[in-house]
C-alpha cells in the first residue's frame, strides 16, 4: 500500500503539474490553428502578463486599495496590456509578413520574444516578484485509504480547475460565438474566409488577444507557484514537447499532452532519476516528444499531415 | 564601370566552373585575404589603429571568425538543406567536450567485461578534428527523425538534442574529468611543436580554419551533394522522384553541418574561452546562430559571415554608443536594450529583406554592373 500510495502521489502531482504546461501549450495551439504561426513568443507573453499583473497589484495594494478590488483592477490592467501587445504584434510584425514562409514567421516570433522579454522587464522591473492569488499549502486526501493520506498541493488543484474552466470557455467561444466561427473559418482557409467577408486582420488580432489572455491565466498560476520571474520563459519551452505529443492543432491534445509530459517526467524523475544522476526532468519531455514524433509525426490528436505536390 | 564582366571570356571548362567566375571578385577576395592574413597581424603587431590594444582581436575578431564558421555549418543544414535546427549549441558543445576528452586522454573503464579502453592524450589538431567527427556522428543520430518529420516539428526534435546534451555535460562528470566546479580548462594550443599563445597567433589560427572550411563549404554546396541538398530543401518529394536519395542527402547535410559546427565549438572552447562550462553552449547560442544565418541570408556562405558580424557587433555597439554620447545607462538597462533592439531588428529585417544581407549584396552587385545607367 505504501508503494502504491507513493506512486499515486507522484502521479497526481505530475498530472497537476502537467496541467500548468497545458495552460501555456493552449496559447500555442490557438495561434497555430488560426494563423499557422508557430508562436515561440508564448512564454514571453506569459512573462509579460505576469509582470503587468503583479506590478500593478503591488502598486495598488501599496496605495491602500482593498485587495479584492486591486486584484480585479490588476487583472483588467494586465488584460489591457495584452490587448495592446496583440494589436502591436498584428499591426507591426505579422501584418507585413503575410504569405512569408513558415520559417520567416517562426523567426519573427523569436524576435517578438526578445522584444517582449526586454520591454517587459524594462517597464515593470526584472526581479522575482512573489504573487499569491491562490493558496499554496499542502492538502492531504484519501486519508482513509492510505496511511497519512496523499500529499497534494492546493495550488496544483486550482491550476487544474482553472485549466478545465478555460478549455470550457474556449470551446464555447469557438463553437457558439460569431467571432469563434469566423476564427475557425480563417483557420481552414485564409483566402476563402476573406472572400466571404470575414475581416482577416481583425480575426488575427482576436487570436493574439485570446492567446494573450490564456497567457495571463497561465501567469496567475505559474506566478503563484514560482514568483513572476524571467525563468518562466524557459518553462514555457516545455510547452513545445507537449504540443508535439498532443498535436499542434488540437486543444484537447494540448491538455492530454501536458498531462502525459507532467506525469511522465515526475515518474521518470522519481523512479529513474536516482540511477542516472538526477535532473532528468530537464530533458525527459523532449526525448519523449522525439519518440512520439518517430511513431506518430502529427501527434496523438493532430490532423493527419497530407502533402501534395 | 569598375565592376563589369564584359570582355572576360571563358575559354575552358575549368574557367567556366571557377569558384569565383568574375575577375573583380577574385581580386577583391585576394585583397581581403591578404589584409586578413598579413594586414591585420601587422597592424596588431605595431599597435596601430584600430588594433591599438588586443581588445579588437580578443573580443571581436576571434569570436567573429569562430561564430562565422559555426554559422556556415548551420547554414549548410538550415539554408541549403532546409532542415531547421535549434540544437546547434549542443553540437558546438559536443565538439568542444570531445576535443577536450581527446586532448586530455580518453579512459573508458569496462569492468563488466574486464577490460578498458585507453587512448593517450592526442595533440590539439587531431583532438579538434576528432571533436568535429564526434559531433558529426551525433548529428547523424539526431538527424534520423528528419527522415520522417520536417519543418517546425524537426526544430522541436533538435531542441531535444540541445536540452539532452546540456544535461549530459552538466551531470555526467566523466566528460569534465571529474572537475569539482564543472568548468574545464583547454589544453595548451601546441601545433607541431609550435605554441599558439598571443592573440595574434590565436587570430591567425582561427583564420586558417575559417578560410579552409569556408572554401570546402563553398565547393560542397556548388557540387553534386550541395545540389542534392538544395533539391531536398526546395521540394523533397519532387527531389526523391528525380532519383535523389533523401536518406543520404539529409543525413550527409546533418553530418557535414555538425562536423563544421563541432569544429567551431572546439575552437570556441580552446581558442576563445580557454576555460568553459556547459552554459557556454546553451539554447541561447543555438538561437544566436540561427539568427546569424537568417539575417545573413539562408543559403549563402557570404551571408554567414555578414550575419555573424552583425549579431556579434550589435550588442557591443549598443553598449558603446550611449557611453560615447555621455548618456548614463546602467549595465542592466543595456542588456535589456540589447534584447529589445535585437528582437526588433530581426522582425524589421524579416519584413524588409527576408533573404538577408546576402540578397542586399547581390542587389548591390547588379546595380554596380549597370552603373552609371539605371537599367
Amino acid at each position: 500500500m505504501v508503494v502504491l500510495g507513493q506512486f499515486l502521489e507522484v502521479l497526481i502531482g505530475g498530472l497537476l503539474a502537467g496541467v500548468l504546461y497545458s495552460l501555456v501549450a493552449l496559447g500555442f495551439v490557438l495561434i497555430f490553428k488560426a494563423s499557422g504561426v508557430f508562436n515561440f513568443a508564448q512564454g514571453a507573453m506569459v512573462l509579460l502578463a505576469g509582470l503587468a499583473l503583479v506590478r500593478s497589484l503591488d502598486f495598488m495594494v501599496a496605495r491602500g486599495i482593498p485587495t479584492w478590488a486591486a486584484i480585479v483592477l490588476a487583472l483588467l490592467f494586465a488584460a489591457v496590456v495584452m490587448a495592446i501587445t496583440a494589436a502591436l504584434i498584428q499591426k507591426l510584425v505579422l501584418g507585413p509578413l503575410v504569405n512569408q514562409s513558415d520559417l520567416s514567421l517562426f523567426m519573427a516570433t523569436i524576435g517578438i520574444t526578445f522584444v517582449l522579454e526586454g520591454a517587459g522587464q524594462m517597464i515593470f522591473g526584472s526581479d522575482v516578484y512573489p504573487l499569491s492569488l491562490f493558496p499554496t499549502d499542502a492538502w492531504f486526501i484519501l486519508d482513509g485509504l492510505f496511511e497519512g493520506g496523499l500529499l497534494v498541493n492546493k495550488l496544483d488543484v486550482w491550476g487544474g480547475l482553472i485549466a478545465g474552466a478555460l478549455v470550457a470557455v474556449l470551446a464555447i467561444f469557438f463553437q457558439r460565438t460569431k467571432t469563434g466561427r469566423a476564427l475557425r473559418a480563417v483557420a481552414d482557409d485564409h483566402a476563402a474566409a476573406e472572400s466571404v467577408g470575414i475581416p482577416i486582420t481583425w480575426i488575427w488580432f482576436v487570436v493574439w488577444l485570446v492567446a494573450g489572455l490564456v497567457a495571463l491565466t497561465a501567469a496567475t498560476v505559474w506566478g503563484t507557484k514560482l514568483g513572476v520571474q524571467f525563468s518562466i520563459v524557459f518553462l514555457a519551452l516545455k510547452a513545445l514537447p507537449v504540443l508535439i505529443i498532443g498535436g499542434f492543432t488540437s486543444v484537447p491534445g494540448a491538455i492530454v499532452g501536458g498531462l502525459i509530459v507532467g506525469a511522465g517526467e515526475k515518474i521518470a524523475e522519481v523512479y529513474l532519476g536516482q540511477q542516472i544522476g538526477g535532473g532528468i526532468e530537464y530533458w525527459f519531455a523532449y526525448v519523449l516528444a522525439l519518440a512520439v514524433l518517430l511513431v506518430r509525426p502529427q501527434g496523438l490528436f493532430g490532423e493527419r499531415i497530407i502533402e501534395r505536390i | 564601370m569598375l565592376y563589369r564582366e564584359a570582355g572576360q571570356f571563358k575559354t575552358s571548362y575549368a574557367a567556366d566552373m571557377a569558384i569565383f567566375p568574375i575577375r573583380q571578385d577574385r581580386i577583391a577576395l585576394i585583397i581581403l585575404l591578404l589584409f586578413a592574413f598579413i594586414g591585420i597581424p601587422l597592424l596588431a603587431h605595431f599597435q596601430l589603429w584600430p588594433l591599438g590594444s588586443d581588445y579588437m582581436l580578443r573580443a571581436i575578431l576571434i569570436p567573429f571568425l569562430i561564430l562565422a564558421l559555426a554559422a556556415i555549418g548551420v547554414n549548410i543544414l538550415v539554408g541549403y538543406c532546409g532542415q531547421i535546427s535549434l540544437g546547434s549549441g549542443a553540437f558546438m558543445a559536443i565538439g568542444a567536450y570531445s576535443a577536450y576528452k581527446f586532448g586530455t586522454g580518453v579512459h573508458i573503464p569496462l569492468e563488466f567485461i574486464g577490460t578498458e579502453i585507453k587512448i593517450a592524450p592526442l595533440p590539439v589538431l587531431p583532438s579538434i578534428l576528432l571533436g568535429g567527427l564526434m559531433s558529426a556522428i551525433v548529428g547523424i543520430l539526431f538527424g534520423m527523425p528528419s527522415l520522417r518529420i520536417k519543418g517546425l516539428y524537426l526544430a522541436v526534435a533538435t531542441l531535444a538534442a540541445q536540452f539532452f546534451f546540456d544535461w549530459v555535460f552538466l551531470r555526467v562528470k566523466w566528460f569534465t574529468n571529474y572537475a569539482p566546479s564543472g568548468s574545464v580548462n583547454a589544453p595548451e594550443l601546441s601545433f607541431f611543436g609550435y605554441l599558439v599563445h598571443s592573440p595574434i597567433e590565436r587570430y591567425l589560427l582561427c583564420l586558417i580554419f575559417v578560410t579552409l572550411f569556408a572554401l570546402i563549404a563553398k565547393n560542397l554546396v556548388r557540387g553534386n551533394i550541395g545540389r542534392q541538398w538544395m533539391a531536398i530543401r526546395d521540394m523533397d518529394i519532387a527531389a526523391e522522384l528525380m532519383g535523389i536519395r533523401p536518406l543520404y542527402a539529409k543525413l550527409s547535410a546533418f553530418a557535414v553541418s555538425s562536423f563544421i559546427v563541432g569544429v567551431a565549438g572546439a575552437l570556441w572552447a580552446f581558442v576563445y574561452l580557454g576555460s568553459w562550462e556547459p552554459l557556454a553552449f546553451s539554447i541561447d547560442r543555438s538561437l544566436q546562430l540561427l539568427f546569424m544565418v537568417i539575417i545573413g541570408g539562408l543559403g549563402s556562405i557570404l551571408g554567414s559571415f555578414l550575419g555573424a558580424a552583425f549579431i556579434l557587433i550589435l550588442p557591443i555597439l549598443l553598449d558603446q554608443v550611449p557611453h560615447a554620447l555621455g548618456v548614463p545607462i546602467s549595465v542592466e538597462t543595456v542588456s535589456l536594450l540589447v534584447f529589445i533592439v535585437t528582437g526588433a531588428l530581426i522582425c524589421y529585417l524579416l519584413i524588409v529583406e527576408p533573404h538577408g544581407f546576402a540578397r542586399l549584396w547581390s542587389i548591390a552587385k547588379e546595380k554596380l554592373r549597370l552603373w552609371p545607367f539605371p537599367y
